[in-house]
Parts: structure tokens; C-alpha cells; sequence
């Protein structure tokens, strides 16, 4: 557990980076520091490991004031992963990632089996990359590397400063999600800096959000976006804050069954019937009871026709993992009104449509209600 | 590998005409240098370098990494300008004035090549330092390397390629520069020269410089080797794809 307690940075010339800031960050928690630049995140996340010096107030790592401690080996028992990566150009791969180990002082075999070990954990391949120099890899690769190395000798808490920050969007995506698996294993005690609000939702289990040194709002991302403290905070969260709570949301939390399903094996003309009497045009097409086929629809069904010769197959469809966001941009870009959710053997296990996003809306982010004007 | 050929031919016609010179045995009423004092002066001139360029590097390159250090940084735009300008002052003042003040001989060349030749290895020592990337010294400081682990592990490893193209040129120049020592009388082939020029004969000037070129090109190629083996391999790998991506 990290805790500050009215932690204060002013530099010689008065200026005020950070100012009396209180905050715990518990064990095993994904603390994002998130505001504009300026604001004194990074400063906040380098006087833990006491890159910055702090001028007031006090930091404790698991009870004990990281004062009392030889810097060197404070340092050496935090994972530390910034934005330029900082891989040294003149070691191998495999050294890189021993950096703190050899520190340590590990015996050599040890170093290697937990370099091999770090490979694995990081999804690159041991055997083709640990005798690579960090210039014959690419910009996600040398990331990793970067991820890799503050991992090096499993330190309990991480520091991590816009270590996403300088790859291209997809590649951030991939390493983002790729991270968040990781963290799901390891559970680190993590300090994350980045000025981008849809990382922070997505990365974060809480988000410490800062403005001119002084922390604004300390909330998990549901929290933030629900109920934002203030002007500033609503403002840098977005005019689109309602959407961005969709992130927060998987398809399993929300989706309901199929209010109508048709199985293949089924007499079209009964099915017809059924449909026209509860008013669907389309339906779901299942097979065994749950194995998803595709759609059906109304006009289609004739007496001759079997209906397994009438499928229009799905075009999209989501699992239960799929973000709330992101299945509705699914449903919004191919015009479909209701998204069929997959389990991995293909059987359908629930749906979602645009009536049910939207009463989660209404339910999860309070959105301002419109001015009352008085009918009279 | 014609990089080798093209150093064989140099220093091939370099000794062929040293020893061709050598071999005349007497120009006029003049005789040549011998064999022996050729040799003995070459020996000469290597020992004045060897030792001047020893104390430039010694005093230089641990000048050149402290002004790299926070707290004398700001002495560093007065020192590198005080070396550029050093560099436009001739030799032969330099050498003049260190006579004046230490008296003919030895010890005053060795002071004046010092002096000259430190300047390359203090700017390239300081440049190589400065170059190390910021977020490479912030990740070794963050991942809890002492001070002393950063120099040795992270900057001098970085630098090295630099501070050796600064000794290489540096020693290239104090082997042509000591050739202006032999008028101060501390001996090498520069007194050869002197000899030859007091007399006005071509073939005795020509035993001393050719022979002080031969060396010049000698320890270029030496140290241009050393430049290759100390450049750690992540290095080489990292210019190879800078020069590809070009």
C-alpha cells in the first residue's frame, strides 16, 4: 500500500508542481494520475520512488516512510516503465530485462530463467529475442521490452509513466489489453500516468485526477464519470462522458435472452404464424437450442422452402466480453437493431439491442436532467 | 579490405622513400641521417607522443565527463569555447610559449602537445556524455542504479565510440605536432627535419617527414581499429539500421 500524506512540491523558483496531497493507493489497485499537462501527475508518481524529492509531507510504502530508506534500494523495489522506454542501446534484450536483478545481484542462471520468464509473460518469443539489441526491434516490441524490464524482479509496485504513450493507436490498443491481462495475473500495486481519459477508464480501478498540482477528484472511472465533482472535472472528462461509461460495461453484464428465437428444425408456416402474432419481422435462428445460425425473416418463410435454405447468415456479432461501446458501434455500423452475443463454442447466450443500452444509460450515468419549464 | 590496400601503398611509399633518402648516403657535402639516428628519432617522436597524449587523456576525458555534471555544467560553454579557440592558436606559438616557459627541451613539448591535443578529448568526451539519451539515464536512475553504476554500466558505454574518435584525432594531431617540438630540442624526428632545413637539403627534410607521416597513418589505422572495438555491438547494430532507414 502507497500512501501519501500531504505531500507537497515546491521548486526553488516557488513554483507549486504539487500541492498538500492526500491520497492510499491500496494493494494490488491500478491507480491512474490523469489531468492536462502541468498538472502534476508525473511529479506526484516520481516523488514515490524519489526521482523528485518532495519539499513537505510524507510517503509511506507498506507503513514504512521511503525517507527512511537507502534511495538506491527503494528504487530498486519498484518497477519503474516511462513513455520513451529508455531501453539501453548497447545491451542485448535479455540484459535490459536483468537490469534490476544483476543490481540484486541474482545468480546468473536465475537471471535467465526469469528473463525467459518475462518473454513469456510479455508475448514475445525468448528464443528469437533475448539476444536482440532494442534497435533491431519495432516500437511495440521495444514497449514490452520496456514493460519486461520494470517486471524484472518482480517488484511489488509499479510506476509507469505514459508508458503507452508513444505507439501508434492500434498498437496501444493491442499492448493496453495485452497489459491488463497481465496485471490480472501478476495484481501490482500500480501508479499510471497519461493525460488520456479514455486510457485512464480503461486501464484504471481508480483515477486520480489533477489540476494544477492539486488532486481534484479520487474516484473508480464509473464513480468519476457518474458523478463528476466538479466543472473541471466534467469538462475534462468530455461532452461525451455517457458514452465513455459504455467502456466501463461487457456485454455479460447487461444483455438479456432472446425474446424470440426460431429453431431450424421448426415448420415454417407454424413459425410464421408465431411471428406474425407477436409482431417481429426478423427473428434469431438457432440450432440444438442455443447454437446460433443466423436470422430469419418473415417474408422468407414459405411452405416448401425448409427454413435452413432461407438463413441470412449473422454479419456481426459480439461475446460476452465485448464493451458496451464498442458493440454499440458494431450495431450502429452495420444497421442492425439487435446484436447477437456469442459464447466461444458459438452458442447464443444472450442479446443486445438499442432499447437495452439504452436503459443502462439511464441507469448507470446520471445525465443532467433537462430544465423543468413549468407548463402553466 | 581497400581500405588496407590503399594504407599498404601509403606506407609503402612513405618507407621506400624514407629508406631510399637514407640510402644516399651523403647529399652534397651534407651527409644524411643514418639508419640508426632515422630510427632512434622515430622512437623519439613516438615517446613524446605516447606521453602527451597519455596525460591529455588522463587529464582530459575526466574533464570532459565532470563538466557534463550538474553542478560544474555551467562551467562548460566557457571550457569548450576556451578548447575551440585553443585550436585556432598555431602550433607553433603553443609550442614557442611553452619553451619560454619551462625552458627548451622535453618537458615543454610534452606540456605545449598536451595542452593541444587535450582539446579534442575534453569537447568529444563532453559531447559523448551529452548525447546519452535523457530517458536512458532516467530509467537506469528510476530502476535504482547508483550514480556511479550510471557512469560506468550506462554513460561511458554510450560514449565510448565518441571519446575514442576524440583520442584517435587528438593523436593523429600531436604526431604532426611533435614534428614542431624537434625546435625546442626535445629530439624526434622534428630535429631530422630541422637538420635538413638548417642545410637546405630536401632528401635530409624528407628523412624525417616522411617517416613522421608513416606514423601518423600507422596510429590512425590502430586507433581506427580500437575505435571499432570498443564501440559496443548494440552500437554498431543501432548505426547499421539508422543507415539503412536513411
Amino acid at each position: 500500500m502507497i500512501k501519501l500524506e500531504s505531500v507537497s512540491k515546491t521548486y526553488a523558483d516557488g513554483t507549486e508542481a504539487v500541492k498538500d496531497l492526500s491520497m492510499e493507493i491500496s494493494e494490488g489497485e491500478f491507480c491512474v494520475f490523469l489531468g492536462p499537462s502541468g498538472c502534476g501527475k508525473t511529479t506526484s508518481m516520481k516523488m514515490i520512488n524519489r526521482l523528485i524529492p518532495l519539499t513537505a509531507g510524507k510517503i509511506s510504502i507498506d507503513g514504512v516512510d521511503t525517507m527512511e530508506l537507502n534511495v538506491n534500494d527503494l528504487r530498486r523495489g519498484i518497477g519503474y516503465a516511462i513513455q520513451n522506454i529508455g531501453l539501453f542501446p548497447h545491451l542485448t534484450v535479455e540484459e535490459n530485462v536483468c537490469t534490476v536483478p544483476r543490481l540484486l545481484k541474482w545468480p546468473k542462471a536465475k537471471q535467465h530463467a526469469r528473463a525467459e520468464e518475462l518473454m513469456d509473460l510479455v508475448g514475445m518469443d525468448p528464443g528469437t529475442f533475448l539476444s536482440r539489441y532494442p534497435s533491431e526491434l519495432s516500437g511495440g516490441q521495444q514497449q514490452r521490452v520496456g514493460v519486461a524490464r520494470c517486471l524484472g524482479a518482480d517488484p511489488p509496485i509499479l510506476l509507469m509513466d505514459e508508458p503507452f504513450g508513444a505507439i501508434d493507436p492500434i498498437t496501444r490498443s493491442r499492448l493496453q489489453d495485452e497489459f491488463l491481462k497481465i496485471q490480472a495475473k501478476i495484481k501490482k500495486t500500480i501508479a499510471f500516468v497519461t493525460h488520456d481519459i479514455n486510457e485512464a477508464i480503461k486501464m484504471g480501478d481508480t483515477i486520480a485526477l489533477m489540476r494544477e498540482g492539486v488532486l481534484v477528484q479520487y474516484a473508480d472511472p464509473a464513480e468519476l464519470l457518474g458523478s463528476p465533482k466538479n466543472e473541471f472535472v466534467r469538462n475534462f472528462i468530455g461532452a461525451d462522458r455517457v458514452l465513455k461509461g459504455l467502456r466501463l460495461l461487457r456485454a455479460k453484464n447487461v444483455m438479456k435472452m432472446p425474446p424470440f428465437l426460431v429453431n431450424v428444425g421448426e415448420d415454417p408456416m407454424q413459425v410464421k404464424q408465431r411471428m406474425e402474432g407477436a409482431g417481429f419481422r426478423w427473428s434469431m435462428l438457432v440450432e440444438d437450442g442455443d447454437r446460433f445460425l443466423g436470422w430469419v425473416t418473415c417474408e422468407d418463410l414459405e411452405p416448401s422452402k425448409p427454413i435452413r435454405e432461407i438463413i441470412t447468415p449473422p454479419t456481426v456479432t459480439a461475446t460476452e466480453d465485448t464493451p458496451l461501446n464498442e458493440a454499440l458501434s458494431l450495431m450502429l455500423s452495420s444497421a442492425i437493431g439487435t446484436l447477437a452475443i456469442l459464447d466461444e463454442d458459438e452458442r447464443l447466450v444472450g442479446v443486445l439491442s438499442f432499447d437495452i443500452i439504452r436503459d443502462v444509460l439511464g441507469e448507470n450515468v446520471d445525465v443532467e436532467p433537462p430544465c423543468e419549464e413549468d407548463a402553466t | 579490405m581497400r581500405r588496407y590496400v590503399i594504407l599498404g601503398v601509403l606506407l609503402a611509399i612513405l618507407c621506400g622513400v624514407t629508406i631510399w633518402m637514407t640510402s644516399l648516403g651523403s647529399v652534397g657535402i651534407f651527409k644524411v641521417a643514418p639508419p640508426g639516428k632515422v630510427l632512434g628519432e622515430a622512437l623519439r617522436h613516438l615517446q613524446i607522443v605516447a606521453v602527451a597524449e597519455g596525460f591529455a587523456i588522463l587529464i582530459g576525458i575526466p574533464v570532459g565527463f565532470l563538466v557534463t555534471r550538474r553542478a560544474l555544467r555551467y562551467i562548460s560553454p566557457l571550457l569548450i569555447g576556451i578548447a575551440n579557440i585553443g585550436q585556432t592558436i598555431p602550433t607553433l606559438a603553443f609550442i614557442a610559449m611553452a619553451a619560454l616557459a619551462l625552458g627548451m627541451g622535453f618537458q615543454a613539448a610534452v606540456v605545449a602537445l598536451a595542452a593541444y591535443t587535450i582539446l579534442p578529448i575534453i569537447r568529444n568526451t563532453y559531447a559523448g556524455i551529452r548525447s546519452v539519451d535523457p530517458a536512458v539515464r532516467e530509467a537506469a536512475q528510476g530502476m535504482g542504479m547508483s550514480k556511479w553504476q550510471i557512469t560506468t554500466r550506462v554513460e561511458i558505454p554510450l560514449a565510448r565510440p565518441v571519446i575514442m574518435a576524440g583520442i584517435r584525432t587528438s593523436t593523429v594531431v600531436n604526431v604532426g605536432t611533435a614534428a614542431v617540438a624537434g625546435m625546442i630540442g626535445a629530439g624526434g624526428l622534428g630535429a631530422i627535419i630541422m637538420s635538413g632545413i638548417a642545410v637546405r637539403a630536401t632528401a635530409i627534410v624528407i628523412q624525417g617527414a616522411a617517416p613522421t607521416a608513416a606514423l601518423a597513418v600507422v596510429l590512425d589505422a590502430v586507433l581506427a581499429k580500437a575505435e571499432d572495438w570498443t564501440t559496443p555491438r548494440g552500437l554498431k547494430v543501432l548505426k547499421l539500421a539508422q543507415w539503412q532507414a536513411q
